[in-house]
């Protein structure tokens, strides 16, 4: 079987490459050029990720497979960098990643897997994808590496997109991983994990928001829930909902971003407890299974890559939307992040946050 | 079965270069530049080649300088020159939109050191207008490059007409004919350059290996300096091996050219001819009489060449499209954007270059495979509309 291996350069993407590649298959391996990376002309500033395609190459050539790096600077820069500009101007708080997963890497791969005869296409993500015999629908489940899982990255992938999907490392932990890369001698193996956003690769989100927008006239003023001005802020796109650092603002009890309203270009501030809310509403939703529950259902929710999921009640209320109603109290139900719904550790769909 | 279309890029070496390579690789190992037989021995080596190559381009051997390829060969000409004709006070330099990147990014980096540059524009035909070069050349130029024949589209340059004009304003001309030596008459004399690139792996001679010739009497600043080999014009102990290869190559393609440039262009006009019937919407890119006799630049409507690249080379059939950029992926092609074409005909082409061991059998077949990828690919509409 012809399978396309998405290529980012990682220990887990080789890894997944030599694991198909040993099973037997023809595997074909494509790397992602997201943006310009011509020495001395970075569109980006500096960024390792010239670094990330030639090892990904070098890791293809280790395992004797073929191997193409396909330019998506475009693609890239209109959905995923645009949205997340866009996304951070208007208040919310964005995960590239998941768009990034969805709008570019299995939305564009599968057409090109498709363009070369491959039946899938295989990620390094942790996470795992079976059929269900009874339905023959796909199933999405966590990674078995809970510490590792990205199944969250991954909740508005369709039926159709699972069927053609391959997650090789998504039954493996992460030292596993490493151990066979080690084992086999490729060059990725001891490569410390990405920790920023790509195309942030020095974390300032701020300054890239306004470096991209040119003038982003949003500085205003610091408010608590009463209205009463704090103090003043150097723009709205440099906060996100639960931040407790960096605030400026000298008050009796420790004090967090509860509220970004870009319009009024204030920050809203207040105590830990206002934080805390029990309901939300998500947008753009998708089942996994591919039609929506008609009864509310019981699952837990996760509204952060990083967040402990919690026990909550999931009504669909149509047009791809749905509410969603914790048992217990969250801290930081943040605008644009995800929140992705889970019966033990399938997947059951998921949105962006309202 | 695998099909290799990609003879521009780089030849296959011929076996009785890579015989004589190895020969010299076991047995001269003499320094060229040493006294002693050892060094007489590698010296009387380098002499054949030298004569072989100039033979090649109807040169004088003494005027023929080894370089470690065309890129040198290049950036020795346009930056030796300009560096020679400083003092002289001419600060102008002339070359055309559809160089070679060795040529372009030497006029680039000269540009930021001050020097005047322009970059003639082009019509679709790819071929550089003598008149826009009048106008463009004046009393301060001091040199103009434009190459023999393009390596994307094969079209062969009106190089003897567009030296004299240069001549005629006191400026030298220089012209990369690393796509032509071998595969067409290259004749310094005929042409009437002052300065001529020309690179062995492009002839079926190895890499590493090139020449710059320089006409007898232009300056030239030294490009490497050293130990003064080639006439204290680019130090550094000679490449033996790679030289000798050179020679050899440079010699049997002499010997066979006129036959297998026939051969070639029947085979060309063999694939263009079955490609321009049986898939739809295609279009040949440049003026297709004036080209080299194995080169076709073929765009293919709502496709991406990238995507048909790739799906070739899966089919074990090798092309190729635009230029490579540091990651490896492949961009718009500047030739063809510099020809004014529509923009998307610089992302959906693609070059066949065909060569020693390509066969009618081999150009049936990619004949035969062409229509069923092309129209997988455009039902893809994904795939086929980006950009």
């Amino acid at each position: 079987m012809r399978i396309v291996v998405a290529m980012s350069g990682g220990v887990d993407s080789s890894v997944a490459a030599a694991l198909l590649a040993e099973a037997g298959h023809d595997v074909v391996g494509l790397s992602m050029q997201l943006y310009d990376q011509r020495e001395g002309e970075h569109g980006y500033g500096s960024c390792c990720s010239l670094d990330d395609l030639h090892d990904a190459g070098r890791v293809a050539r280790r395992l004797n497979i073929p191997h193409y790096i396909i330019n998506f600077e475009k693609e890239f820069q209109e959905t995923v960098v645009r949205n997340f500009v866009d996304e951070y101007v208007a208040g919310r708080t964005p995960i590239p990643c998941a768009h990034c997963n969805s709008d570019l890497k299995f939305a564009t791969l599968l057409d090109r897997a498709q363009a070369f005869d491959a039946e899938l296409v295989a990620t390094g993500h942790y996470a795992r994808v079976d059929a269900d015999a009874s339905t023959g629908r796909h199933v999405l489940r966590r990674g078995l590496d809970s510490t590792k899982d990205q199944s969250y990255f991954l909740f508005s992938l369709t039926q159709a997109q699972l069927s053609r999907a391959s997650f090789p490392v998504g039954h493996l932990n992460k030292d596993e991983v490493r151990d066979f890369a080690r084992a086999r001698g490729l060059a990725t193996a001891d490569k410390p994990d990405s920790q920023e956003i790509c195309f942030v690769p020095d974390g300032d989100y701020a300054r890239f928001i306004e470096r991209t927008t040119g003038d982003l006239d949003s500085a205003g003023t610091i408010v608590n829930l009463s209205g009463d001005v704090l103090g003043r802020h150097g723009g709205v796109h440099r906060f996100t909902v639960g931040q407790r650092k960096g605030l400026g603002v000298a008050l009796a009890e420790p004090t967090y971003v509860l509220e970004l309203r870009p319009s009024e270009k204030q920050v809203v501030v207040g105590p830990r407890r206002e934080l805390e809310q029990t309901t939300l509403t998500a947008s753009q939703v998708n089942w996994i299974s591919g039609s929506a529950p008609e009864a509310p259902l019981r699952v837990t929710a996760q509204i952060r890559h990083r967040h402990q999921p919690a026990p909550a009640r999931v009504t669909s209320t149509g047009g791809h939307r749905a509410a969603l109603e914790f048992d217990t109290p969250q801290i930081a139900v943040t605008p644009g992040q995800a929140v992705v719904f889970y019966d033990g550790d399938v997947v059951v769909g998921g949105g962006w946050i309202d | 079965m695998r099909i290799y279309l990609d003879h521009n890029a780089t030849t296959p070496v011929d076996p009785a270069a890579a015989e004589a390579m190895m020969r010299a690789l076991q047995d001269l190992f003499g320094n060229a530049s040493s006294v002693h037989y050892y060094g007489q021995q590698a010296k009387a080596a380098i002499d054949g080649a030298r004569s072989a190559v100039a033979t090649l381009i109807g040169a004088e051997p003494a005027d023929v300088i080894f370089t470690s390829g065309g890129t040198e060969a290049d950036n020795f000409a346009i930056r030796g020159a300009a560096e020679a004709l400083e003092a002289g006070g001419r600060r102008h330099l002339i070359t055309s939109g559809i160089e070679h990147e060795a040529v372009l990014q030497t006029f680039k980096a000269l540009a930021r050191r001050g020097w005047k540059t322009t970059v003639l524009p082009l019509d679709s035909s790819g071929i550089v207008s003598p008149d826009r070069l009048r106008d463009a050349v004046t009393d301060d130029t001091a040199l103009v490059s434009i190459m023999h024949a393009n390596n994307e589209i094969g079209t062969i340059q009106p190089i003897a007409e567009l030296a004299t004009i240069a001549h005629a304003n006191g400026a030298l001309f220089h012209t990369d004919a690393v796509q032509t030596a071998g595969k067409i008459t290259v004749d310094v004399r005929g042409l009437g350059v002052d300065l001529l690139s020309i690179s062995a792996h492009k002839f079926y001679g190895p890499k590493g290996a090139g020449a710059l010739w320089v006409k007898r009497g232009v300056r030239l600043a030294p490009f490497m300096a050293g130990g003064k080999q080639e006439r204290n014009r680019r130090s550094g102990t000679e490449n033996v091996p790679g030289i000798i290869g050179m020679g050899v190559a440079a010699e049997r393609a002499l010997a066979k050219m006129p036959a297998e440039s026939a051969r070639l262009a029947a085979l060309r006009d063999r694939l263009e001819t079955g490609i321009l019937k049986n898939v739809p919407n295609t279009e040949v890119n440049g003026a297709p009489d004036t080209r080299v006799p194995n080169t076709s630049n073929i765009s293919f409507e709502r496709i991406e060449a990238e995507s048909l690249l790739i799906a070739l080379d899966l089919e074990g059939i090798a092309v190729s499209t635009g230029s490579a950029c540091s990651s490896g992926t492949l961009e718009p092609s500047h030739v063809l954007k510099a020809m004014n074409l529509p923009a998307h005909r610089a992302q959906n082409s693609i070059r066949f270059s065909l060569g020693a061991a390509n066969t009618e059998e081999q150009i049936d077949h990619v004949i035969a495979v062409l229509p069923r990828v092309v129209s997988k690919l455009r039902s893809l509409s994904a795939v086929g509309s980006r950009r």
